[in-house]
């Protein structure tokens, strides 16, 4: 009887429809915001705060982006990829152009130019539908990585068309460059994440959360109470591509500090889409699970053999992580279309009834 | 929801004047006119395929007439897009359920009220301020519809876990919370059973009575038809051959010929 909501009545509609209604969820998340923002700094090393951690909350800004196109609005997209790279140059054209500019608004200047590209390319989606649509984005993703690697303008002309991220500070503190510690990048990062999360989750559980789901529940029932479904599908591959440039720009200034098309191939799109499918289609939290479980899955098949005393080669960690996902993403595409979100909120449910089953 | 009016039969509301409708080979609908007044419940009824449910699709603006024009509230109007009628005010439910599946009661219901609600895009990104006043003044008009049919229980639960009745309650709750002036209903008891046809009759006529709203209904229940509406116009082949009063339309040859002969009653 740990977690359960049996007493808190709530006495408003404002407490019924606030964020995190159940008193436990909310100490929950007050506990996990302490170790995000105290704990971990405080306690990981530099290795992990580089290799595991600013991975893992760049990818769920990547998740929460096509999260919201696919999970919420319905459209499949296979041009995630394409649209980090259009944030990660878009950043690095802004950084040099106007080095005076604080890089917190370099990176939403350089999401808002992604939403306009993701716009533009989310018009087919009034016509076309699923598969249509996902090769329509895919179009999208290898005109988007051609264009950064054939037009060196994008690169300020660079030879080797690899550029490193300039350095940028805030608050007096490094945050991008080689003098950023892994902590300042890190609590950069984490309190960008934190809002976006919350933007997120503010937009879905509103008017405009509840268009973007009528329309991949039903459109045309949609269409009929009103919501006009060209509008509503652009503004989510709008919303989404913001998403998906401000990730390309932490990715690329943050996480590797340097901005190279090869990073957003095709692969990233999969990888990306395989979060949120593993995590859950349609759900904040199962964006950053499934961000969560693709970062840790290569270390914890990496570590776990070797701690056995049989150290895979990396190939064959490679081959497993392959299939890996394969299993996972036929499991929940078959069995749980809502993934691990929908399996941790299964398990919620259990533990509010629990001890007594019934 | 509107206040309690007494129950008049007012000005025409909506005017169909000689429309057709074809689909390749197929003919829909053709040269077919009646007229909907403010305040009553219209009845449309004929035997399967003969073009009611297409009727409204016209009406709401889904399929546009090949021919013909339609006049709503004194406008003939041109083509129009569905959401366009909805803003007009017509409203309505399908004879397939379609509901949003992944959507709780609560939920689908809110959507019905997606045109009266107009905080900007920055304002729902924050849910804060005055967008979060707007959603919970229409989540007091929600719950109100929710009483109304009375589906308080399932407020929280995701559409597609409902019984087949109960989903056709709530799409019925999903019009009603846009407060329409024109309400089409599409087959609104099919597949239910006694005790949920007489329940479902019953929120028809108090939506009727006491909101004032104007219904235009497919039904085949014959008894149902005769009972609640105050006209009825039969089609059959995509022609209309009887209109009139329940009791007209009973004793009109025409239609014991094409209609009540064939079994539907
Ligand atoms: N989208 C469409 N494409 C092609 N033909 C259609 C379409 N919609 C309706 N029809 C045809 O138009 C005719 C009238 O159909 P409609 O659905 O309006 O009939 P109905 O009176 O509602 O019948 P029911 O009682 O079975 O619901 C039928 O012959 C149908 O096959
Ligand atoms: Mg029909």
């Amino acid at each position: 009887m740990i977690y359960r909501e049996a007493g808190q009545y709530k006495t408003s509609y404002a407490a019924d429809q606030a964020i995190f209604p159940i008193l436990q969820d909310r100490i929950g998340l007050a506990i996990l915001l302490l170790v995000a923002f105290v704990g971990a700094p405080l306690v990981a090393s530099d290795y992990i705060l580089s290799t595991i951690l600013i991975p893992f909350l760049v990818f769920s800004v990547a998740a929460l982006g096509l999260n919201i196109l696919t999970g919420y609005c319905g459209q499949l997209s296979l041009g995630t990829g394409g649209f980090m790279a259009c944030g990660a140059y878009a950043a690095y054209k802004f950084a040099t152009a106007f080095p005076e500019l604080n890089i917190v608004f370099v990176f939403l200047l350089s999401g808002g130019v992604t939403a306009m590209v993701g716009v533009v390319f989310g018009v087919p989606s009034l016509r076309i539908k699923g598969f249509y649509l996902a090769v329509a984005t895919l179009a999208a993703q290898f005109f988007l990585i051609w264009l950064f690697t054939k037009v060196p303008w994008f690169v300020n002309y660079s030879p080797s068309g690899v550029i490193s991220a300039p350095p940028r500070s805030v608050f007096g503190f490094y945050v991008t460059g080689i003098e950023a510690t892994s902590h300042a990048k890190y609590i950069f990062c984490l309190s960008f994440v934190a809002l976006l999360a919350l933007v997120a989750k503010n937009l879905v559980r509103g008017r405009v959360g509840r268009a973007w789901m009528a329309i991949r529940d039903m459109d045309i029932a949609a269409e009929i109470i009103g919501i006009r479904p060209l509008h509503t599908k652009l503004l989510a591959f709008a919303v989404s591509s913001f998403y998906c440039g401000v990730a390309g720009a932490l990715w690329a200034f943050i996480y590797t500090s340097s901005v190279e098309a090869l990073a957003f191939d095709i692969n990233r799109s999969f990888q990306i889409l395989f979060m949120i499918i593993i995590g859950g289609l349609g759900s904040i939290l199962g964006s950053f699970l499934g961000a969560a479980f693709i970062v840790l899955l290569p270390i914890l098949l990496n570590a776990g053999p070797t701690a056995m005393g049989a150290p895979l080669s990396t190939s064959t960690i490679a081959h497993l992580e392959l299939m890996t996902f394969g299993a996972l993403i036929v499991f929940f595409l078959i069995v749980e279309p809502h993934g691990l979100a929908r399996l941790w909120q299964i398990g919620k449910e259990k533990l509010r009834l629990w001890p007594f089953p019934h | 929801m509107q206040h309690a009016a007494p129950r008049t039969i007012g000005e025409t509301l909506l005017k169909v004047e000689d429309v057709s409708l074809g689909f390749g080979g197929v003919k829909a609908l053709s040269g077919v006119s009646f007229d909907v007044r403010r305040g009553e419940i219209r009845a449309i009824i004929g035997p399967n395929g003969a073009g009611k449910s297409s009727m409204l699709n016209c009406i709401n603006g889904f399929y546009q007439p090949s021919d013909g024009r339609i006049t709503y509230k004194g406008k003939a109007r041109g083509a129009m897009r569905p959401y366009e009628a909805a803003r007009d005010g017509i409203a309505r439910t399908f004879q397939n359920i379609a509901l949003f599946r992944g959507m709780s009661t609560l939920d689908n219901i809110m959507t019905g009220r997606m045109l009266k609600m107009n905080r900007g895009f920055l304002w729902q990104c924050l849910h804060w301020g005055p967008a979060q006043k707007e959603e919970i003044e229409h989540r007091e008009a929600v719950e109100r519809v929710i009483d109304f049919l009375e589906i308080q229980a399932i407020r929280k639960v995701p559409v597609g876990r409902l019984p087949y009745g109960l989903q056709k309650r709530v799409e019925l709750g999903r019009a009603l919370a846009a407060e329409p002036e024109l309400l089409l209903l599409d087959e609104p008891m099919a597949g239910m059973n006694l005790e949920e046809k007489e329940d479902m009759c019953r929120f028809i006529l108090d939506v009727n009575e006491q909101f004032g709203t104007t219904i235009a209904l497919i039904e085949h229940d014959m008894g149902v038809v005769m009972d609640i509406s105050d006209r009825v116009v039969v089609l059959e082949y995509g022609r209309k051959i009887a209109d009139g009063v329940p009791d007209e339309v009973k004793a009109d040859p025409k239609v014991i010929d094409a209609y009540l002969g064939t079994g539907h009653g």
